[in-house]
């Protein structure tokens, strides 16, 4: 364990990582795990984000070394595509069994590998250290390096057993796996000026094919994409990129900055989402690329492909101009991705009403507040009843967040879209960015909210299940019952500069926490649903395909 | 009679199995304001929630006692306590059910001894329905964790009654297993309110699952079985217990209250119906209602109309030993035969399922033995899609996780009109798998393999 604890504490070193560089050392060591609390929390584990990090990669076997729970539970739960393998798809785990934690898993552990290289003879396989054998001792560094040696292949150790820490710092272990035994092992057939590496790209829905083409177009060669539709070759050729870009996420920024210490390769953090940063991320690769020797003429093409690009995408999205005006829009991404989701909506004409920034860093929240303006409703946090409230009151037309929430929205009978990993539409680039607004279009005026807002015919329309929940709502909320999780032993939660700051702590993760607290969520008041009634009574000149309007 | 196998690799290729405390976690789901709580890291209930959110499509409640890698050394009873004053004080729930994982059984926390104490130290939990039970991740299955959490539930809070008092002739128990659905349990109550009998379920996921819109505001679990009715389930007449992981909580009942149990192991065919029925009309003393045998016409006909299809086919099927041998059952009763079998965890009921062999294993194995073996159909729960588009052949969802299909809460199997649904599902799959992919051409005619199976008996 004492190499573990040391991996972790390098991770929190990261002089790149704003939040880190904020802190004094002592309260460095401690990390960016935020205290769990028993009975308030449900995110994922460290095991979670090292799996949710490399599995991308499409070509070599990802072995879990642990009790079914850890893969049994979780397998085949995420939407990355491949153009190539399907051998990510397949699951393997060493399925500990009671024998194994007496006795030690590891000769199970030894021959699970050699059954997946005689069955499947993969370049490489990622072993991934869970709980129960961390605790027993299993030493999968050891294992994995005699299988290495006896089997001639990359055999990679995955140290992220899920008690260490969160999500977010998993995914940080993973990229260290990466570093120390991967990256820079192996020789690319050639090399061009033009090859870049993008780093925290999963190409989930195949995104990451919204950008490829107009890459291929311009000139750029993707040596590397870690981890979306990734090769196990291609990233141990990795260090020979000129360029690379970090894309949307810190959670692999240990990858970009290490890279850059070793092998001098430069990175920014861009993000392809929206026009304006899908255009200004290929001019940043473009003229990175310029600096390390490519020709200038890169720039022209760039500039010819965007200018082009840019056109046609202003295109479509200017028919959805008239039928988002005054539509407002709650957005809780977990913050990681707000600003760059911000400026995307915006540029289709919603009004942004708030949006989340739990996970974003301090830049982050000044790119909001520079794109927002003054009026930014920045949320640290908010719980599933005030989520409620604020779409029952009318304050957004649609929620945009990921898949824990929904229920919220859903059952408040609100549009609601998902933006989140588990989504199945792809949002990324020129491309992307028009679908996008055609799935909220769609989720918009859907002829279904009308219905689901009238109450059933044998309800008084005063007291119907919408105003019953919510006056429960109002009860508990007049009671004083602390709508905080974890009240009585978290630090208050800091308030965001901004002029009207909704409070509180984890969001995506407040929704299991409360479990169907959501449903609270359900109850709109007949205000609010006359309301409703009124906007889409509004809308229904703009909507000439509308079935209330067919009917009638 | 099958022999059953264990599979000997040491490496699960695309697991058939969940794990143990999420099963049990799904049992305390079918109680009404219940929280169920994974003494474990976060990860652990973190993947089940996901589970089961992903199947049902609903807001799940479930929660985790958060270990880190330090309290996981030094013992879990801090985390215990705070998760349970957390969760009391936070969600007021009815009752929060326990169940532990991996991490905490591999350190051996004693949570019966932390109960006692978290009791002792807080004198205002000292009636507070605390149930836990002891589910490491590393043995046995989610089929497992299910029995032993209902086992538990009726050892530790049903009363025991004197075996002399006057029993509620009207009422009776149902302990359903998990393989069952929403759907499932919501046909049982209206056959058994049918017969004037007033059933109590436990668990009852029908009424926490079953895809509702309720009027009322819970962050616990939205319905269910009470702790209440659950006390006074020593009353009734009968337990009815189905599927062959039932009978340890319908002994544990019997123990306790001397409420006579009958067990079905299954509830899908004509014949199992048959004997569920007459079962019903012997202790109502009413007769089977004019729906129940205007039903059971419509399913001879469904099989008359069927068989063409079904007969014959080579059936792969992978699910938990109950799903298993109740789908099996059934499909080889239409003239299926039951040629890869696949199950998770031992049981009695293995033995009896027809076919040559059951193999305890994973999906590998079921895909492997599939091709081997020439299936043309494959019945599985949605991790069984992959094996299915490589073999090609068609594929029927059943069992849970369910993920990549709406409706997983409604599917109904059980009865005479469950059965029905489930034939003409699975034929017309057949159908269209036929029109699809088997047309005939002159290659195939020539072809030395035969397009259609001959029918064959096992």
């Amino acid at each position: 364990m004492t190499s573990l604890s040391a991996t972790i504490q390098n991770v929190f070193n990261e002089p790149n990582c704003a939040k880190n560089a904020n802190k004094s050392e002592a309260a460095r060591k401690k990390g960016c795990t935020k205290q769990l609390q028993p009975g308030g929390a449900a995110g994922g584990c460290a095991f979670d984000g090292a799996k949710i990090a490399l599995q991308p990669f499409t070509d070599v076997a990802h072995l879990v070394h642990g009790p079914i729970a850890c893969e049994g539970n979780s397998w085949d739960n995420r939407g990355s595509a491949s153009s190539g393998s399907d051998l990510w798809r397949r699951s393997f785990t060493t399925d500990m069994h009671e024998i194994d934690v007496v006795f030690g898993g590891e000769k199970r552990l030894y021959k699970a590998i050699k059954e997946i290289i005689a069955k499947y003879d993969p370049p490489a396989i990622f072993v991934y250290q869970t709980c129960v054998p961390a605790m027993i001792g299993d030493d999968i560094n050891a294992v994995c390096k005699i299988a290495s040696a006896k089997f001639g292949k990359p055999v990679i150790p995955v140290n992220s057993p899920g008690f260490v820490g969160s999500k977010n710092l998993g995914s940080k272990l993973a990229g260290e796996a990466l570093l120390e035994y991967v990256i820079g092992t192996q020789e690319p057939d050639c090399t061009t000026p033009y090859d870049i590496n993008l780093i925290g790209e999963f190409n989930l829905s195949g995104e990451l094919w919204q950008i490829k083409p107009l890459l291929d177009e311009i000139g750029i060669r993707i040596l590397s994409c870690i981890s979306g539709d990734g090769k196990y070759r291609e990233v141990a050729c990795s260090h020979r990129a000129r360029a690379a870009m970090m894309v949307c996420s810190k959670a692999m920024i240990n990858v970009a900055s290490k890279m850059r210490e070793r092998y001098g390769i430069p990175f920014f953090e861009g993000s392809f989402y929206g026009i304006q940063d899908a255009s200004d991320a290929l001019r940043k690769i473009a003229r990175m690329l310029i600096e390390r020797g490519a020709s200038p003429q890169l720039m022209e093409r760039t500039e010819a492909a965007v200018a082009r690009e840019e056109a046609k995408a202003w295109a479509a999205i200017a028919r959805f101009k008239p039928r988002f005006a005054g539509k407002k829009v709650l957005l809780i991404t977990g913050g990681v991705k707000s600003w760059s989701v911000v400026a995307a909506l915006q540029e289709a004409g919603l009004e942004i009403v708030g949006t989340s920034v739990k996970k974003s860093t301090s830049e982050d929240k000044e790119r909001i507040q520079k794109l927002m303006g003054h009026d930014a409703h920045m949320i640290e946090d908010l719980t599933p009843r005030e989520m409620y409230k604020m779409l029952k009151e009318a304050k957004a037309d649609i929620m945009l967040s990921g898949g824990k929430s929904q229920f919220v929205a859903l059952k408040a009978a609100t549009p609601w879209l998902d933006i989140n990993q588990e989504r199945c539409h792809a949002y990324m680039g020129y491309v992307g960015i028009v679908n996008l607004m055609e799935e909220i279009d769609k989720a918009l005026y859907n002829p279904i909210w009308d219905q689901l807002r009238r109450p059933a015919p044998w309800d008084d329309a005063e007291i119907n299940w919408q105003a019953k929940a919510l006056a429960q709502v109002d009860v508990s909320a007049a009671g004083g019952e602390p709508t905080l999780l974890g009240a009585e032993r978290a630090p208050p939660a800091k308030r965001t500069r901004s002029s009207k700051t909704v409070e509180l702590s984890l969001i995506e993760d407040r929704i299991p926490a409360h479990g169907s607290s959501v449903f609270g969520a359900m109850a709109l008041d007949t205000h609010t649903s006359a309301a409703g009634k009124q906007a889409s009574e509004n809308n229904l000149p703009a909507q000439p395909m509308s079935a209330l309007q067919a009917a009638e | 009679m099958a022999i059953v196998t264990c599979s000997d690799k040491a490496c699960t290729i695309n697991p058939l199995k969940m794990s143990q405390p999420i099963g049990g976690a799904f049992a305390f789901l079918g109680l009404r304001g219940a929280m169920p709580l994974l003494h474990g890291s976060q990860g652990c209930t973190s993947f089940g929630l996901t589970l089961f959110v992903r199947h049902f499509k609903e807001a799940v409640p479930m929660q985790t006692t958060a270990m880190s890698e330090v309290s996981t050394v030094l013992g879990g009873y801090e985390n215990v306590e705070q998760a349970v004053l957390n969760i009391y004080k936070r969600v007021k729930p009815e009752i929060i059910g326990i169940n532990s994982t991996g991490v905490t059984e591999t350190k051996g926390d004693d949570v019966e001894a932390f109960i006692r104490l978290i009791r002792q130290n807080h004198p205002h939990l000292e009636k507070f329905p605390l149930v836990y039970v002891s589910t490491p991740d590393f043995k046995e299955a989610f089929q497992d964790g299910w029995e032993k959490t209902v086992a538990r539930l009726v050892e530790v809070l049903v009363d025991p009654v004197d075996p002399a008092a006057p029993r509620d002739c009207s009422r009776v128990n149902v302990l359903p297993g998990c393989h069952l659905t929403p759907g499932d349990l919501g046909e049982l109550r209206t056959i058994l309110e049918d017969f004037g009998l007033r059933p109590s379920i436990l668990p009852d996921i029908s009424g926490s699952l079953d895809g509702h819109i309720p009027d009322e505001f819970t962050p616990t679990t939205i319905g269910g079985i009470g702790v209440d009715e659950i006390a006074t389930m020593g009353q009734a007449v009968w337990t009815i217990a189905i599927g062959a992981q039932m009978r340890r909580a319908a002994e544990a009942m019997q123990a306790k209250t001397g409420t006579p149990f009958r067990l079905f192991e299954r509830l899908c065919g004509l014949v199992p119906s048959d004997e569920f029925m007459t079962f019903l009309s012997e202790i109502s003393g009413k007769p089977v209602p004019a729906k129940y045998r205007r039903q059971r016409g419509q399913l001879a006909d469904a099989m008359l109309d069927a068989h063409f299809h079904i007969g014959g086919r080579k059936l792969a099927i992978g699910a938990e030993p109950d799903l298993l041998f109740d789908i099996s059952s059934m499909l080889h009763e239409m003239g299926a035969e039951v040629t890869a079998a696949v199950t998770t965890t031992a049981s009695p009921v293995l033995e009896r399922v027809k076919a040559q062999e059951v193999v305890i294993g994973d999906l590998e194995d079921l895909e492997e033995l599939a091709k081997a073996r020439d299936c043309n159909l494959l019945i599985c729960h949605s991790h069984g899609r992959q094996a299915a588009a490589r073999l090609d052949i068609p594929f029927y969802r059943a069992g849970f996780p369910m993920f990549d299909r709406l409706g997983a809460a409604h599917q109904i199997s059980v009865s005479y009109r469950g059965t029905r649904e489930l034939i003409f599902d699975l034929a017309n799959l057949i159908i269209a798998d036929r029109e699809d992919n088997h047309q005939p051409i002159p290659a195939t005619c020539r072809s030395p393999a035969p397009v259609c199976v001959s029918f064959r008996r096992s």
